[in-house]
């Protein structure tokens, strides 16, 4: 099967991009450097093509029951132009995708878009358009993942970025998670300040095929999804399909560490399994850790007791390109989970040393 | 383009060693090191060492990958680059010079003649 493509794949390829498939997707992985593009999003502003990100568009009169019963938090709380973090699980309670549910202007009724991760976007119009029909409710749902490319554009300076390239928004009024629609180079954007990376930034999703105009309107380093992986893990957030995942890492809210998007006093699908797994407390959970010997925590290594025994798992790991230390994320069985507790961490066999960290890594 | 000294024999895994003196060095190419992107982290093995051709003597790790180092030929470590414990990155800068990773004292010079030479290593990575 072909790999899909942003509509960007040219201009990147020009600019000197690696590119990694991820999701299903040919991205960017790096232009340069990961340690350079990080060092602009955490110093400057940066700018990344996440294109293959899924969207999808409910509305119509039953949009918000039908978002309501799908995703873990209280999509009634959204007012137009809000945005929520949430998570979308089976019926065990089991994490299947994380994501941001946007509330768009009203049309006639309520209109939602929601950003799944890349290679979601089949699955979850299946997911939402069956359960619609299962409860009968009038909701039109879109699968729009090849209508809108989306950018982010993250850094201390993001704010003067889209800013000059949509000097009549007053993009700088909208606070954390708040989004707009602005004429952005022109071309009608669905503008977020939401991101992936601990700094202040923006999201911006624009016409598939204005990609070009809006991009290039947008003043700030290229960034790859290396350096978006390197990001996000010193501030603690889980990547879809590694620090969780319904296959190979089945986990839930509690255990993964968002509980704080499970609003329990709403009704969706898995809400009873949260309810009581909320009541017995969780058997495992996810923590950070810096590795106090020299080497690099990876996906898949084992996390073991100073007796040997394999009590956890690394799921993310990188060296730190802000701290340049090693750290890493992982589960661990909840009575290991105390800041400062020390694991080890097999890499290649041999044991380093792991000290528990409450993420973020950095002072964010 | 990368740079390929014509003072260097090389393996197909990427690895440098030159070939004059009593002890050769050992690095990985400027090829090897673009690919690998930002290098984070180096593990070398002890002076005294045995190795064989073709042996894993250690790992290079960049923020994306993870990949073996193999032995060029036959011979006893007698020193390590430990520089790049505390700046892992002169892979980056320098793989021919300050980058270099361990000196071996050979065993069997005629192990050179297996190694590719400039010319060869060059259209493996073209």
């Amino acid at each position: 099967m072909g790999l899909r493509k942003p509509p960007l794949y040219d201009a990147h390829a020009d600019a000197g991009a690696r590119f990694t498939e991820f999701g299903g997707w040919d991205m960017p992985v790096e232009y340069d450097s990961i340690k350079a593009e990080h060092a602009a999003v955490r110093e400057a502003v940066g700018i990344f093509d996440v294109s293959h990100m899924s969207e999808i568009e409910v509305s119509g009169p039953d949009a918000t029951a039908l978002m309501q019963r799908l995703t873990t938090n209280d999509v009634t709380a959204l007012d137009p132009g809000d945005s929520q973090y949430s998570a979308i699980v089976n019926d065990e309670g089991v994490i299947i995708d994380d994501t941001v549910v946007y509330r768009l202007p009203d049309r006639d009724d309520r209109v939602y878009l929601f950003i799944p991760n890349a290679g979601h976007d089949e699955e979850m119009y299946d997911r939402w358009t069956s359960f619609r029909d299962e409860w009968d409710l009038d909701a039109t749902v879109d699968d729009v993942t090849e209508d809108w490319a989306m950018f982010a554009v993250q850094g201390p300076d993001a704010l003067e970025t889209v800013t000059d390239a949509a000097p009549d928004a007053n993009l700088g009024e909208l606070s954390k998670f708040q989004a707009t629609f602005a004429d952005v180079a022109g071309v009608e954007c669905w503008v977020a300040r939401t991101g992936y990376t601990g700094e202040d930034g923006f999201e911006v999703l624009c016409p598939w095929d204005d990609a070009e105009t809006v991009w290039s309107s947008l003043d700030a380093t290229p960034c790859g999804l290396g350096s978006r992986d390197t990001l996000r893990m010193e501030m603690g957030y889980l990547l879809s399909g590694q620090d969780f995942d319904p296959e190979d890492e089945p986990r839930t809210p509690y255990e993964a560490g968002i509980g704080f998007v499970v609003k329990r006093d709403t009704e969706f699908v898995g809400r009873d399994a949260l309810e009581r797994q909320k009541e017995a407390g969780v058997d495992e959970t996810f923590v950070g850790f810096t590795l106090l010997d020299r080497g690099v925590p990876r996906h898949g290594y084992d996390i073991a007791t100073e007796d040997g025994d394999v009590v956890g798992v690394v799921t993310s790991g990188t060296m730190s390109p802000t701290l340049s230390e090693p750290i890493g994320l992982g589960y661990v069985p909840t009575e290991y989970a105390e800041e400062g507790t020390v694991l080890y961490v097999l890499v290649r066999g041999r044991e380093k040393r792991a000290e528990i960290v409450t993420p973020p890594f950095i002072d964010r | 383009m990368f740079e390929i000294p014509d003072d260097k024999k090389y393996l197909e895994s990427h690895e440098w060693t030159t070939t004059d003196g009593d002890t050769v060095r050992v690095g990985i190419s400027d090829f090897a090191q673009d690919e690998l992107g930002d290098v984070v982290f180096v593990e070398l093995p002890a002076e005294g060492d045995e190795l064989a051709a073709g042996d894993e003597f250690g790992v290079v790790e960049s923020i994306k990958a993870v990949s073996d180092l193999y032995a060029p030929i036959s011979g006893t470590v007698v020193a390590v680059n430990e520089d790049l414990f505390d700046a892992p990155e002169l892979v980056n800068d320098d793989p021919y010079g300050d980058g270099w990773m361990l000196e071996l004292e050979p065993s069997n010079t005629d192990e050179f003649d297996d190694l590719l030479s400039p010319e060869e290593y060059r259209e493996q990575t073209e």
